[in-house]
């Protein structure tokens, strides 16, 4: 009966129990990031090169952006498996909508940018706008509407294209959004930081972000607090929605043309991975943007550090899927010991 | 103490208690739960367990039903040392817990949940006929009006409460451990459970009884043990003790009146219902009114549709036929967001499934309701600043233990998870107050706060409808007490005539109608 005061064990016992202690409290995510940036520097002469840095601030930007959407989502007691279907849908209508307005115009290629960026975003709101409605009022679930939305957003998208890149947009939007700088990085990041900061200030600070916890939190309460279940579930899929168009536009822009390959389902799960290994609860009401950005951005050097290192690309599935798992149990474990006391 | 001078002489091995706990403490990281505690428990004997919310009652009974383990002391049943108990190893030796939280699963049948972990098969394949046919003994056994092939999430809590006591019946019962089980029982069942307990004493089962419940100690228990602050303080016979005397070992301080007295001022009509159907059917041609100023009360059996009427009024419930106006006003869309703003407020009974979100911190559970007021935010951006300052106070003058409103509300006793639904309610300006069972699950001490509270609305003018299953509750509290039987007002009871004779009279006279109809 008395054995749990006297635990057995040497200072190799109690140094393992030091770094649980201080995983569970600082979290798993910056431990293992500094694991990966101190381990893969050492290895790698490329990976803190200037290049490399940028291109994995890049690449984590639209995971990043499409994440908090994803996360405003699950943390409403739902699911986004079209993000990736919309990233490549707004990326072929941003180009068909841009070349189109350019050439029927002709004028100045501002108008011909505004109408296609509007367009790609429109698209995006539009799918984010179908799945809300369905869920919030057919009653069926996220993760059932939004693979059914999947599946035809990324059916239009080939129907649109036949699968061939659409050319033709003005030179302008590449260089202004794709390929221009600003004190050094790319404009993506600050979009990606400006998203996060929003979102954050959303989160704490507005009654959209407390409803959104609140619905995630206990729906039947909050039905009877008054709180409009319908109109808060709809905006998280119309922000998701929103959100991932952005970025199949800024990707868009950086290629230079509209393809119906970009996002698809491996952003997707990205998108999944980084909610849950920023901590947001899958049960819903838990979760916030800024631990979410920084799990995309781990997930991003995760994988450059694991190319750097000529990892087999088909093994980093598996180191992300391990994690991934790693994560949820870490944060089972956390709370269990919490509910405890 | 004695005991421990006692167990030193030799004795009889028959003589020893079924369940005998010495010293025994149980640490959570940062909480000492149980400090030396003693217990002991002889067959065929109730004993009571008496205490706060948060005495160490939960924990108590966790440790015996094996649960978790005690971090020290030691743990007899039936003259065995018991070490590594698990729940399974429990149940397998006769220990039956009966836990508030239900355990069944609610996807499952009732029959499906009795035998889980326990199923009766041959070569793998389950003997469904000889399951169902025990179930269906067990139950009618039992008395109780539940239906074994029923899904247990399409049963109301009283069915649960009835599955779950009959699931630890089940196997061959030594020890068995009730934690509140009346909460949600009607007259009629709890009644059914007391010949049950009756039974099972004659047979030579010890029980462990916890309940708030004065009337049922007076009825059922053999001793009582009163718990504080996770310490014994004492065990006493309940032929010889008193009520008050076992309140204020409880509470550590003197409780002279339960029910606090009212001063009644009815003014204007509130709330008018005339000719009221829910679409569920559950309430029927109900007319009902209830003034400012006066508590009206709503008693009932479980399921006779006094919840569903409150429900309605506020807008949950859909409504089939009938009008609800309010202060003058015919309100023909009802929902809980325009009812919040006409300045009703709706306590549910259930407070874990419709009242709080359990993952989210004091603060924003109670600011929940009030968030589309001006102090509270501006053009969608909340002030933060504000709400602490307007939240801070409304949960001290609530006297919440320990003050701090930014903890998860998931980790309060029930008491104070009903003053975080008390405080919603003071975070805007209301004045038409609807309780759905105020005082369920919340022990002594939290019900004289919260009948305080009741008390200031009302004297503050406010009109308050007062639903409750426990009748001493609304008798006392209520100036007019309406009497609800299978959806419709069976009785409108005032001033003298309103009295436990005549609404228990009134039941059976509407039942007798029903028959002769």
């Amino acid at each position: 009966m008395s054995t749990t005061a006297t635990l057995p064990g040497g200072p190799g016992r109690q140094s393992g129990q030091d770094i649980l202690n201080l995983v569970l409290t600082v979290g798993l995510l910056p431990v293992l990031m500094a694991i990966v940036i101190i381990g893969t520097s050492l290895m790698s002469p490329y990976f803190l090169g200037w290049m490399n840095v940028v291109n994995i601030l890049r690449m984590a930007s639209f995971l990043a952006i499409i994440a908090c959407g994803q996360a405003m989502v699950i943390i409403a007691g739902g699911f986004d498996l079209s993000v990736g279907a919309v990233v490549a849908l707004a990326s072929v209508v941003t180009a068909k909508a841009m070349a189109a307005a350019a050439s029927a115009i002709g004028g100045p290629d501002i108008l011909a940018i505004v109408i296609g960026i509007a367009a790609g975003l429109g698209s995006g709101l539009a799918v984010g706008l179908f799945n809300g409605l369905c869920v919030a009022r057919l009653k069926v679930s996220g993760f059932v509407v939004t693979l059914g939305t999947m599946s035809a957003t990324a059916g239009i998208g080939l129907l649109l294209t036949n699968g061939i890149p659409v050319y033709g947009m003005p030179k302008g939007f590449v260089q202004a959004i794709g390929r221009s700088q600003i004190l050094g990085f790319p404009l993506a990041i600050y979009i990606a930081l400006a998203v996060v900061l929003a979102m954050a200030f959303v989160q704490r600070r507005t009654l959209f972000g407390r409803y959104v916890y609140a619905i995630g939190g206990n729906q039947e309460a909050a039905v009877v607090s008054g709180v409009s279940i319908r109109r808060h579930l709809v905006g998280t899929y119309v922000l998701s929605g929103g959100l991932a168009a952005t970025v199949g536009i800024l990707l868009t822009a950086l290629v230079g043309s509209g393809q119906a390959s970009l996002g698809g389902d491996a952003m997707m799960l990205q998108s999944i991975a980084a909610a849950v290994i920023g901590g947001v609860s899958l049960r819903g009401g838990i979760g916030r943007v800024e631990v979410v950005a920084v799990a995309a951005l781990f997930l991003t050097i995760l994988g450059n550090a694991l190319n750097l290192l000529h990892i087999d690309s088909r093994l980093q599935p598996i180191f992300l899927g391990l994690i991934m798992v790693l994560a949820v149990a870490l944060d089972e474990f956390s709370r269990r010991r919490m509910s405890r006391v | 103490m004695e005991p421990a001078a006692t167990s030193t002489t030799p004795r009889n091995e028959t003589a020893e208690p079924l369940l005998v706990l010495s010293g025994v403490t149980k640490r959570f990281p940062g909480v000492l739960a149980l400090d030396d505690v003693d217990l002991d428990v002889k067959a065929g004997e109730l004993h009571v367990l008496f205490g706060e919310n948060g005495a160490g009652k939960s924990t108590l009974i966790n440790v015996i039903s094996g649960t978790f383990p005690p971090t020290s002391g030691s743990f007899r049943f039936g003259g065995e040392e018991m070490a590594e108990l698990t729940p399974h190893k429990a149940r397998a030796i006769g220990i039956s817990p009966v836990f508030q939280e239900f355990s069944l699963v609610p996807s499952l049948t009732v029959e499906e949940n009795l035998f889980l972990g326990r199923e009766r098969s041959a070569a793998g394949i389950l003997d469904a006929g000889g399951m169902r046919r025990r179930a269906r003994e067990l139950i009618a056994e039992l008395g109780f009006d539940l239906d074994p092939k029923a899904r247990v999430d399409k049963l109301d809590r009283a069915h649960q409460q009835m599955a779950e006591i009959a699931k630890a019946l089940l196997g061959k019962v030594r020890l068995l451990i009730l934690d509140e089980p009346t909460a949600s029982l009607t007259e009629r069942e709890t009644g059914r459970l007391f010949e049950l307990i009756a039974r099972l004493k004659s047979q030579g089962v010890g029980i462990i009884y916890v309940s708030h419940r004065m009337r049922e100690i007076r009825a059922l228990a053999d001793r009582v043990t009163v718990l504080r602050d996770g310490r014994h303080i004492k065990t006493l016979d309940a032929a010889t003790v008193t009520d008050s005397e076992l309140v204020e070992l409880m509470t550590g301080r003197k409780i002279d009146v339960l029910f606090p007295a009212i001063t009644h001022r009815p003014g204007e009509v509130a709330i008018a219902v005339e000719k009221l159907a829910t679409a569920d059917g559950q309430v029927a041609d109900v007319d009902f009114f209830a003034r400012a100023g006066e508590i009206t009360g709503v008693a009932g059996l479980v399921g006779c549709g006094k919840s569903e009427l409150v429900r309605a009024i506020y807008g949950i419930e859909p409504i089939a036929s009938g009008s609800v106006t309010l202060r003058g006003e015919t309100v023909t869309a009802l929902d809980p967001r325009s009812s919040l703003r006409r300045g009703v407020a709706y306590f549910p009974a259930n407070r874990g499934v419709e009242g709080l979100a359990l993952s989210r911190p004091i603060r924003e559970n109670v600011s929940m309701a009030a968030l589309d007021l001006g102090r509270y935010q501006r053009r969608g951006i909340i002030r933060r600043t504000a709400e602490r300052s307007l939240i801070g106070p409304i949960m001290e003058t609530l006297k919440l233990r320990p003050p701090n409103i930014e903890r998860a509300v998931g980790n309060l006793s029930g008491g104070n998870r009903q003053k975080v639904m008390l405080g919603r309610a003071m975070a805007r300006d209301l004045d038409i107050f609807l309780f759905d069972e105020p005082s369920v699950g919340i022990d002594v001490g939290a019900k004289v706060e919260v009948y305080e509270f009741i008390k200031r609305l009302v004297e503050a003018g406010a009109a308050v409808v007062v639903v409750s299953s426990e009748l001493p509750e609304v008798l006392a509290l209520s100036n007019r007490l309406y009497v609800m039987h299978h959806g419709r007002i069976a009785a409108l009871l005032e001033g003298e005539a309103m009295t436990e004779q005549n609404v228990l009279s009134s039941f059976f006279e509407e039942e007798a109608r029903e028959k002769a109809a």
